[in-house]
């Protein structure tokens, strides 16, 4: 279902020569995740909001950008996961490879389900990609001799990095922050890159107004089935950096409740804004720290607050701090 | 194999597909009427199987427990649309979805507070234990009954669907609900109780299923996911979809299960993926009414 067009201009100024390619908006992500770990109480609590952010601000194209509510995203994320483990303990492929093996083969995942999935419309998109994501976690489940199964996929560590020449002690957690913060830095690059582009504004024409974006000549179809798969691409590094990080993949990773704590998180960060999945992967998962310390039930406070944020406060924390502070029309 | 054994797999199927029926119907209902996918559907459904077993250590009996569960929880539900969905009227689609699904997480960690987290057997009541024979084999009374049950169940649906001045202020409401309120009907009435029957009905889907398996907080999950399957397969805001194809996911579960037991899980999805494939709006949907 679309909504009503809003009197807001979706055109873009065209991005003018390489130098515009950096636009300033990772620069700044990037600043502010790089002191991250000195104002979190924990650095493993940085770490897992580096990658939670790369994961929400993958599913932030699809959901904030191009308004489609993907109930699935965990495929993609667990894929990633997966597929870096098994490269790594199986084949022994070195690190760096076995990432760009997983977003590969992440991506030809995605493609498949987004084949299926974006022949369907509104509500049926996020109950379709949600069953489908459900194919994947049983899948995995069955073909335990490859992931695992319920003990999730052991037995590959990555202890020691080469980056750029340098031997890193990839143990030590300030070390590992920096080093999976490269790979979040290149998914923003890519990320802004891709909303920079003429692409980037096709999608947010169809998230306005679907039947108008048709009407104008752009492939529809084709564009859905594109962006879930940069969706999918972007999540699923995410997931390469999760396995780097835990060594373990567990099998909950592609539950649907995963996919479900995507949405939560992009929701409390703001969809459609650039920095908002990282707000919302921070915010999400300090209360699910400082609440659990006091009660097992986090998810209860968890859920309340989510279900308050629907009603009150569509656009989520950083989305509702861009438009009070007035730059909430130029999407920073 | 011989095909005694292959029917009564099949019967196994039904019984399996009519509580996925009573519960995909429970989510199609509220879609036609309200255009609301409920995402707590499933936690419903596992507190109904809580809420059965609980009613029925309290009166002693499995009958009370089936008969007020549904009623009871189905109040509960229309309090949800009262407090919560009927604010989101209006709003994106997307909207009441994201709410049920915070909801969901909720009521799932509720049910861990007050019952805990491991499973809780419902034992089945005892007029129906046993096994009956079919002359080609024993098939289970319990689950015998289920079919009679749902079969009833959604005769009366029927009649008061399509043979009732209710039924026929609810059809008309879904069509034009503005149509409706100009004709004088309190349209947010017939809303409240359509959501109700609808959480009524999974709680009744909840019930029925906990003999069959255990109950547990975690039950709600699986069982959105198999009604969801159901509902696209079906066509969203189908009856009769819903009917069809709960008993066909039911019955291939079981069948394949038969043959190839890891596959059991996956062959709904790939069904549904293939009807996708050839009929976007699923098998009794009308075009246009997927958005």
């Amino acid at each position: 279902m679309t909504s009503p067009p809003s009197g807001e201009v979706i055109a873009k100024p065209a991005p003018g020569g390489f130098g515009r390619v950096l636009d300033h908006r990772v620069l700044l992500s990037i600043a502010v995740l790089a002191v991250l770990p000195w104002l979190l109480p924990s650095k493993a609590l940085a770490v897992n909001v580096l990658i939670y952010g790369v994961v929400v601000m993958g599913y932030n194209l699809l959901f904030g950008y191009t308004g489609l509510l993907s109930f699935g995203q965990a495929a993609f994320f667990g894929a990633g996961a997966y597929f870096t483990g098994i490269a790594i303990g199986r084949y022994g492929v070195p690190w760096f490879a076995a990432v760009a093996i997983a977003v590969g083969l992440s991506t030809c995942l995605a493609a498949v389900i987004g084949v299926i999935s974006t022949r369907t419309r509104g509500i049926y998109f996020s109950m379709v990609t949600l069953a489908l994501a459900q194919l994947v976690y049983y899948v995995a489940l069955q073909a335990a001799s490859f992931t695992g199964g319920e003990n999730g996929l052991r037995g590959f560590t990555v202890d020691r990095i080469s980056l750029f020449g340098l031997q890193v002690n990839f143990l030590d957690p300030v070390n590992k922050y920096y080093v999976l913060m490269v790979l979040a830095a290149l998914a923003m690059w890519f990320q802004s890159r891709i909303l920079n582009s003429p692409f980037g504004a096709v999608i947010e024409a169809i998230r306005e107004n679907e039947q108008r974006a048709r009407a104008c000549g752009y492939d529809v179809e084709r564009s859905k089935l594109v962006v879930f798969m940069l969706s999918g691409a972007i999540s699923s590094l995410g997931g390469c950096m999760l396995a780097l990080h835990l060594s373990i993949v567990p099998l909950d990773i592609l539950h649907y409740q995963t996919s479900g704590m995507i949405v939560m998180m992009v929701l409390l960060g703001g969809a459609r804004s650039f920095f908002g999945p990282f707000v919302g992967a921070a915010s999400f998962l300090i209360l699910e720290d400082v609440i659990s310390l006091w009660t097992p039930h986090w998810q209860i406070f968890v859920g309340a607050i989510f279900v308050l944020f629907v009603l009150f406060l569509p656009k989520g924390i950083w989305g509702t701090l861009l438009d009070v502070i007035g730059i909430g029309k130029a999407r920073p | 194999m011989d095909l005694s054994l292959i029917i009564m797999q099949l019967l196994s199927g039904i019984a399996l597909g009519a509580v996925l029926v009573i519960t995909a119907l429970g989510l199609t209902i509220v879609f036609g009427m309200l255009g609301v996918v409920n995402f707590a559907h499933g936690a419903l459904f596992m507190i109904g199987a809580y809420a059965g077993l609980y009613l029925a250590s309290l009166t002693g009996s499995f009958w009370w427990g089936l008969l007020l569960a549904p009623i009871l929880i189905g109040a509960f539900g229309m309090l949800i649309e009262f407090v919560l969905i009927r604010r989101l009227y209006g709003r994106s689609i997307d909207d009441p979805l994201l709410l049920t699904f915070g909801l969901s997480y909720i009521l799932v960690e509720g049910v861990r507070i007050v019952f805990g987290s491991d499973g809780i057997p419902f034992p089945t009541p005892p007029q129906l234990i046993g096994v009956l024979d079919l002359g080609i084999g024993f098939f289970p009374r319990y689950r015998l009954f289920v079919i009679v049950l749902v079969a009833v169940v959604l005769l009366a649906l029927w009649l008061a669907l399509e043979k009732t001045r209710i039924g026929l202020i609810v059809r008309a409401g879904a069509r034009d609900p503005v149509i409706m309120q100009v004709l004088g009907v309190d349209i947010g009435r017939v809303w409240l109780a359509i959501f109700g029957l609808g959480v009524g009905l999974a709680a009744l889907g909840g019930v029925l299923a906990g003999p069959m398996r255990s109950v547990n907080p975690e039950m709600g999950s699986l069982v959105l996911a198999e009604a969801f399957v159901v509902t696209v397969i079906g066509g969203l805001g189908s009856i009769v979809g819903a009917v069809v194809a709960g008993l066909m996911v039911g019955i291939s579960i079981s069948l394949v299960a038969l043959f190839a037991p890891e596959m059991a899980t996956i062959v709904m999805f790939a069904l549904m993926a293939v009807v996708l494939l050839i009929r976007p709006q699923g098998l009794f949907g009308v075009r246009g009414r997927t958005a």
